[in-house]
């Protein structure tokens, strides 16, 4: 099959039972992308799919032929840090890294979600403009687990980046 | 200073915020083999026939060991055992003591085929009676699980003074007593553990894994397992995903790689999955406590006593037996003034995975005990949770303090790092809060701890090794180990202001036997107390050998030296730190050894206040204010401090509200993922207010403390002692699950109406 992923596409020969997340890391050596429990219940896994985040571990790498793919690794390089990887480092959003790549993923596509207008659970009902409140925060990315538990400070980072952008 | 005492940001970011960090299962090694662990479902069962050969018939597979295999190496030790009889642990076992007992390790080509292989391998089990519990354990006539003890109490442990105490009580204008359960907790790193080994017929072994500190998992493995010269074996750690005591320690896994590798004459990869994870990680906490406090008429402490029966699991862990003894115990009575104090620690014997050092590691535990039966006390005699502290704090006339338990608290001012929190938290204006919450019909309450900690401690002597380049770089290996806890940046901190250069010029390096073998790795926040002190040694030495040089170099008898240049006394001739090393490769090396006389440990300690908001009709809680003031010492990097804070908090909130290991019939494990086991998500937490109050340690010669667990000793009473206080007094356990607390809030209507 043919996949593109950051850019670049990539002819693979994977098992149909390959998850994205294994084909990312086994047979790419795009090791970035976490595995903190392979069920789709950590987040640490989290790429974005045609700009949508998803649990990489939770699909299979064959459903996504032709798909535009972009991993921790192509969001932005030491040299150049994606704005959210450098508000990460501003607001010290997190400790061990482990967590990270899949926090900074989900928060991208987290902000283009808030951007569409689309509503969480703690949204006024019936609003079309979604205020990012640090409440919102929260709860969009309560699927991304941290057990360092920078959990402040990756909020204090999104809202930095979300200030920034509005 | 220029660097020390500022929130220098993190070295160690970029690589890890771009998805460059190396883990270990990010290792991928050519001709890399992989290993499955075939884990117990029973609780406790005898192996009575096992049959590999259709797995080993299976395409792919390499290799297939059972217990018979490995019985001539050493088993997972224990360090700190506490009883006579031994529990011992090998690699793999023929009869299984919890579910996930390892049976098998098979290797094959892909991970795929060795965990079909697995699921290929025969067992015929004879199920023994499964101990779930403590209670069930030492219940009358419960069969010993290790049959030579006669009794699943293991030993008894005990310090203080028992007839003073039992003498005091009798004598005391009031008794507070409580019985306090502190369940069972998974610490939950988000990488779970791995394992990757290579041997080669002249270097021996190297083994990458997750570790705490290399040095000492090296000669575990070497001495204790393996049975051969420790400079047999390289052990590298790379970055670790979270570690939290957890990943101090030895996993069966991490010799079977080895062995695995050196039979097969390739690498071999384990990585643990989720479920491994929370059946043969090592659990925290898991103790059930009798104490009893009691008090004069004035709300003065006479006499604490506590009896505490702690979950071993199947086996002595490797530091198991020694957490709530002589890591916690010695601390229950906290930096009050007690008379009369004694603590005693059954050790309990259950079929379940071995508990071992969490966060924290037997403090927090000694702190919640205490701190529960502090409040219980005020409410039963009638004083504020504030005023009854102020009364009982040591006050810095009276330091230095003995406790009774053989420790000795230096310095501090107790009250007023407690004042300074109260007034941080708005004291007053709770009243208005909780008549507010009331108005919308929620309950409200106020909870408060005073800590202390022993930290520092874990060996008495640290390393650090400095090397110089010929361009003037300067890089220094420590024994210690980071976790994410950013110990590159802080060590950096110190060596720039110690050698007065620039931080960029500066690299840590650590995590591997063959740059440096000596060292006590990271827990019981010792990294900065002792690393730091190493790594000032390793500079004074490095400058005194820069000296030595220059004043041959520059024709000089007296040397100055400054921020980075050496100048002869009195002239204008001069070198530099880069002319040197250049001129003269690795003369300006060496090793840096810390050590101190008489070591003895540092003592942080703080004060928290929580607030929570509790909806009687959901039962959901909410910690709705958090306030912190913490004596940490001398702070090297605030920024780092306050991050340590808030996980420790985290933790510490995770098991008052969310987070609970169950073990049910048959001794079986119902709590083995994310969808059983909760643990604080981003809308968990509450904002945390953060300031410190510190006082420096005279231990050291940086006058830090160490902060990495106290944030988790604060928080399990100062959340719980808040929930109390809503439910009117009502002492509920943890965790205290909307459910709990929703029946709570019934019976309390119910008796309200009546
Ligand atoms: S690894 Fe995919 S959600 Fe946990
Ligand atoms: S930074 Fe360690 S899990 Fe998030």
């Amino acid at each position: 099959m043919r996949i593109r992923i950051n850019g670049d596409t990539h002819e693979v020969d994977v098992d149909v039972r390959t998850s994205l997340l294994d084909l990312l890391r086994e047979h790419l050596g795009l090791t970035g992308s976490k595995k903190g429990c392979d069920h789709g219940q950590c987040g640490a896994c989290t790429v974005l799919i045609n700009g949508r985040r998803i649990n990489s571990c939770l699909t299979l790498a064959v459903m996504h032929d032709d798909d535009e793919i972009v991993t921790i690794e192509g969001l932005g390089s030491p040299a150049a840090l994606h704005p959210l990887q450098a508000a990460f480092v501003r607001h010290d959003g997190f400790q061990c890294g482990y967590c990270t790549p899949g926090q900074i993923c989900s928060a991208v596509g987290m902000l283009d979600e808030v951007a569409k207008g689309w509503p969480s659970l703690v949204s006024e009902p019936g609003t079309d403009a979604v205020a990012l409140t640090d409440e919102e925060i929260r709860e969009r990315m309560s699927g991304n687990l941290c057990r360092c538990s920078a959990y402040p400070n990756i909020v204090d980072a999104i809202r930095d980046v979300a200030g920034a952008g509005a | 200073m220029k660097f020390g005492g500022h929130s220098v940001k993190r070295i160690e970011d970029e690589r890890l915020l771009t998805g460059q960090g190396r883990y270990t299962d990010d290792i991928q090694l050519p001709g890399m083999a992989y290993g499955v662990t075939l884990r117990s479902p029973y609780g406790h069962a005898r192996v009575a026939a096992i049959d590999t050969a259709a797995a080993r018939a299976m395409p792919g597979v390499l290799a297939v060991y059972t217990a018979a295999d490995v019985a001539s190496y050493g088993g997972i030790p224990c360090i700190v055992p506490l009883s006579k009889v031994p529990t011992p642990r090998p690699l793999l076992v023929d009869t299984v003591r919890f579910v996930g007992d390892g049976i098998a390790f098979v290797v094959a080509e892909t991970r795929e085929a060795a965990r079909a292989a697995a699921d290929a391998i025969e067992v015929d089990f004879d199920e023994l009676p499964a101990i779930a519990s403590i209670d069930e354990a030492i219940a009358d006539g419960a069969p010993p699980i290790w049959p030579e003890a006669g009794s699943n109490d293991l030993f008894l442990w005990s310090k203080g003074d028992a007839a003073a105490v039992d003498a005091a009580i009798a004598g005391a204008a009031h008794v507070t007593r409580l019985r306090i359960v502190q369940n069972r907790v998974a610490p939950t790193s988000m990488e779970v553990r791995a394992a990757v080994a290579e041997w080669d017929a002249d270097a021996g072994f190297t083994l990458h894994a997750g570790s705490q500190g290399v040095a000492g998992m090296r000669a575990q493995l070497a001495n204790a397992i393996l049975k051969i010269a420790p400079e047999q074996v390289r052990v590298v750690t790379g970055d670790v995903g979270g570690g939290f005591g957890m990943k101090s320690f030895v996993y069966a896994e991490y010799a079977l790689v080895m062995i695995a590798a050196r039979d097969l004459g390739r690498p071999v990869k384990w990585t643990g999955d989720r479920s491994d994870a929370f059946q043969t990680d090592t659990h925290g906490r898991a103790m059930v406590t009798d104490g009893t406090l009691a008090l004069d008429a004035d709300g003065k402490f006479l006499a604490l006593k506590a009896e505490t029966w702690s979950d071993l699991g199947a086996y002595q862990s490797t530091f198991g037996p020694a957490i709530q003894t002589m890591a916690g115990g010695t601390i229950i009575g906290g930096v009050y003034r007690i008379p009369a104090i004694h603590n005693a620690v059954h050790g309990v014997i259950t079929n379940t995975a071995p508990v071992d050092a969490y966060r924290g590691a037997g403090r927090p535990e000694s702190a919640y005990t205490m701190e529960r039966l502090v409040e219980a006390a005020a409410r039963e005699v009638g004083l504020p949770v504030d005023e009854i502290r102020r009364r009982n704090l040591l006050r810095p006339d009276e330091l230095p303090h003995a406790n009774g338990l053989g420790l000795t608290f230096d310095v501090g001012n107790y009250p007023a790092v407690l004042d300074k929190a109260v007034q941080q938290s708005d004291w007053a204006g709770f009243a208005a809060r909780k008549a507010e919450a009331a108005r919308r019909g929620r309950r409200y309450g106020r909870g408060l701890c005073y800590y202390v900690e022993i930290a520092g401690g874990g060996g008495t002597e640290e390393f650090a090794d400095i090397r110089v380049a010929a361009d003037g770089r300067v890089e220094a290996a420590v024994g210690t180990q980071s976790n994410g806890q950013g110990h590159e940046t802080a060590y950096s901190q110190v060596l720039a202001d110690k050698l007065g250069i620039d931080i960029e010029r500066i690299s840590i390096v650590q995590g591997d036997t063959v740059r440096l073998d000596q060292g006590h790795g990271t827990g019981g926040s010792r990294s900065l107390v002792w690393g730091g002190g190493a790594c000032l040694v390793a500079a004074d030495e490095l400058i005194e050998r820069g000296k030595a040089l220059a004043a041959t170099d520059l024709d000089a008898t007296d040397i100055d030296y400054e921020e980075g240049v050496f100048r002869a006394r009195g002239t204008n001739r001069s070198t530099s730190l880069a002319e040197l090393a250049a001129k003269h490769p690795q003369a300006l090396d060496g090793r840096g050894r810390y050590t101190i006389p008489k070591p003895s440990p540092s003592w942080p300690n703080g004060c928290h206040v929580a607030e929570v908001e509790l909806d009687p009709a959901t039962g959901m809680v909410k910690v709705a204010r958090y306030s912190i003031v913490d004596d940490f010492g001398v702070l090297m990097n605030p920024m780092l401090v306050e991050g340590q804070v808030h996980g420790g908090v985290a933790q510490g909130l995770g098991q008052v509200l969310l987070e609970n290991i169950v073990y049910g019939e048959g001794a079986q494990l119902l709590t083995g993922s994310f969808m059983d086991y909760g643990i604080p998500r981003a809308d968990d937490m509450p904002h945390i207010e953060f300031d410190t109050l510190g006082t420096p340690s005279p231990n050291n010669p940086l006058g830090a403390k160490g902060c990495g667990e106290a944030g988790t000793i604060g928080a399990m009473p100062s959340i719980m002692n808040a929930i109390i206080d809503a439910l009117d007094g009502t002492q509920i356990e943890m965790p205290a699950t909307p459910e709990k607390l929703w029946r709570v809030c019934r019976e309390l209507a119910v008796s309200r109406a009546a």
